[in-house]
């Protein structure tokens, strides 16, 4: 009866490729939007995650999340450094900044100033140039991104494409002049600044006048030790904020979680794909069993059991149910992949595509279900009313 | 005498919209095996509803309907369902054909239903449209083939699983008369034999000179039964 089940589903062209659609469109919308909020998200802490060396992250007690910059002290750097179990803490400066450009346009700039020592806490990647460059006088670093966007020369073609800044080129941060020494590879962040990287005394002297300057301690622990009990001691000793890379991150995350109407419009969107999906999916499998109608009661009538119709339609939902989700989840692969060198945020772990076929499946139940109580409360003598 | 249909005091109503129908009052009829019974009358006298009970797919009120001696009220509905699968054929006015399965497909659907393989079941179909002489067309679906290639289909889907009883409902009066007169000769040719009981609902008075005898219905009774042998 599977066959019989199949060239029904295919036989009626227009409502199968109907069906198939609604639920494609059902997948892509919730596996899509998904997958640029996860992007979104994920760039909310992405600097914490370039940041890979140090266990904890110390701060003021007050922030909120990465870029809620609170600046701390230079005394308590050496405060956190005299706590039992703290291999090393090493400073870092992070702050917006703007940059002079050659053409003397302005750009706010996310300036991380690493330890002059050990430059702990520098880009995971260098495409050009070594990080030990920024030992040089005036040197900075500058993210490929920013590089070739908003840091880049004005075209000499009027409406021409930018020409990226590069090693040896120089702009002014607050009056002071920085010469690019190297080129790196960052992960995009939320506010898609340009990342300007230089050592913590130099960003010093490029921020404005202030008594505090200090925005992080990026700490090491010995080995062995536990980081919730480091943390701890570290809160306990200083009065600071101490979370380890997993905590800083999730208080990040959550920071925009709750903060911001991101994920109400990116759940909206996915509703109503699920919703739109489910209608278009759900009415057009009801219609063709509707049509089938007669033909469910013909099959009835010579004998089949309400059990077989029951298997016969739920393996035309599973049919169109996976063709779809296939199509859906294709296309969003399709789109992620189009998309990834460009700015847009994307993100698409297994996770998702378990959490989009939910929601297809649960579609195709709906679907499934308002049809099966049709066929099985169908007379079978309807198949002699013409 | 070797009886296929026994109905006794059958009474079926129905509701519609708060108002009782009575469409069979009362009705007494016994159909020999081997025979052609044809049920005649006027729209609304109970004849398919007669012949739905008789086919097992509607329930009685009241009086009982043994076929082959089974009386089908009485029956579980998985039962009922197995004895229509293996002893009840059908052919409809509208012929009912699955329009997305070609006629050979179609026509196997009653072994499929009756757990034979689906390839052996094609094999099988295949030689009974070549019985009912549509052998060259059982790749055709239903929309290629005329009204009365259609309905030959039917026919070949109704024996293909040699039932005891077939009920046909109006089976010529959707086809011109030449058509009709040779659906009728191939009903009575190929599907009639002695084992095989044909209940035939028609008010095609062209058809009746092929019937062993003729039961007319009135208003929810049979009010004459007549012996054209």
């Amino acid at each position: 009866m599977n066959h019989i089940a199949l060239k029904m589903l295919m036989g009626d062209k227009s409502k199968y490729i109907g069906i198939v659609m609604g639920l494609t469109f059902a997948s892509l919308i919730m596996t899509q939007q998904p997958a640029i909020f996860l992007g979104l998200m994920t760039r909310t802490y992405s600097f914490i995650s370039d940041v890979g060396l140090p266990d904890i992250w110390v701060m003021d007690s007050k922030v909120q999340f990465v870029d809620d910059i609170k600046p701390l002290q230079d005394t308590e750097l050496y405060r956190v450094r005299g706590i039992s179990g703290v291999e090393w803490a090493m400073p870092m400066y992070k702050g917006l900044l703007k940059a002079r450009l050659t053409d003397g346009r302005f750009q706010t700039c996310n300036v991380v100033g690493l330890d002059d020592a050990t430059l702990i806490g520098g880009p995971p990647v260098m495409l050009e140039g070594k990080i030990e460059d920024l030992r040089r006088s005036d040197s900075v670093i500058v993210d490929i991104d920013g590089a070739r966007d908003k840091l880049g020369k004005p075209s000499p073609i009027p409406g021409g494409k930018r020409i990226p800044l590069k090693v040896g080129d120089s702009l002014e941060l607050n009056d002071h002049r920085a010469i690019v020494v190297g080129i790196a590879k960052v992960s995009r962040t939320f506010q898609s600044q340009p990342v300007v990287y230089t050592t913590y005394s130099r960003a010093k002297s490029y921020a404005p006048r202030e008594r505090k300057l200090l925005s992080f301690i990026l700490v090491k622990a010995k080995k062995g030790q536990n980081l919730a009990e480091l943390t701890r001691r570290i809160r306990e000793a200083t009065g600071l904020a101490a979370y380890t890379q997993e905590e800083f991150k999730t208080l990040t995350y959550e920071y925009f979680m709750h903060n911001t109407g991101i994920p109400i419009n990116f759940g909206t969107s996915v509703l109503l794909g699920f919703i739109v999906g489910a209608a278009i999916a759900g009415q057009t499998f009801y219609n063709f069993t509707l049509g089938n109608l007669l033909q469910f009661g013909v099959l009835k009538a010579m004998g089949t059991s309400n059990w077989i119709l029951l298997r016969m339609i739920l393996l035309q939902a599973v049919l169109v149910g996976s063709i779809g989700y296939g199509l859906g989840v294709g296309l969003t692969a399709l789109f992620g992949h189009a998309m990834r060198h460009s700015i847009l945020a994307f993100r698409f772990p297994w996770q998702l595509l378990i959490f989009s076929g939910a929601g297809v499946s649960l579609i195709c139940v709906f679907a499934a279900m308002i049809s099966i109580v049709k066929v099985i409360r169908l007379e079978p003598a309807i198949v002699f009313k013409g | 005498m070797n009886l296929a249909v026994r109905c006794q005091d059958l009474v079926k109503t129905y509701d519609t919209g708060g108002q009782k129908v009575t469409a069979l009052n009362g009705i007494n009829l016994e159909i020999e095996a081997g025979e052609l019974m044809m049920l005649v009358g006027p729209s609304g006298c109970g004849k398919t509803t007669l012949i739905s009970v008789m086919a097992g797919i509607l329930d009685q009120d009241d009086g009982s309907c043994e076929v082959f001696g089974e009386n089908l009220l009485n029956m579980r509905s998985r039962d009922k369902l197995n004895f229509r699968a293996r002893n009840i054929g059908f052919v409809f006015q509208a012929y009912n054909l699955l329009p997305s399965l070609n006629a050979a497909e179609n026509v196997s659907v009653p072994l499929i239903i009756n757990g034979m393989k689906r390839v052996e079941a094609e094999r099988k179909a295949i030689s009974v449209l070549e019985h009912v002489g549509l052998g060259e067309r059982w790749q055709s679906l239903p929309s290629q083939l005329s009204g009365g290639q259609q309905q030959r289909v039917a026919i070949a889907r109704a024996l293909v699983h040699s039932p005891r009883l077939i009920v046909c409902d109006e089976p010529t009066s959707a086809l011109d008369h030449e058509t009709g007169h040779n659906v009728m000769t191939l009903l009575k040719d190929v599907a009639l034999h002695k084992d095989r009981t044909l209940v035939i609902v028609t008010h095609d008075a062209r058809i009746f000179d092929f019937a062993d005898r003729i039961a007319e219905m009135d208003d929810g009774h049979i009010i004459k039964v007549k012996d054209t042998k």
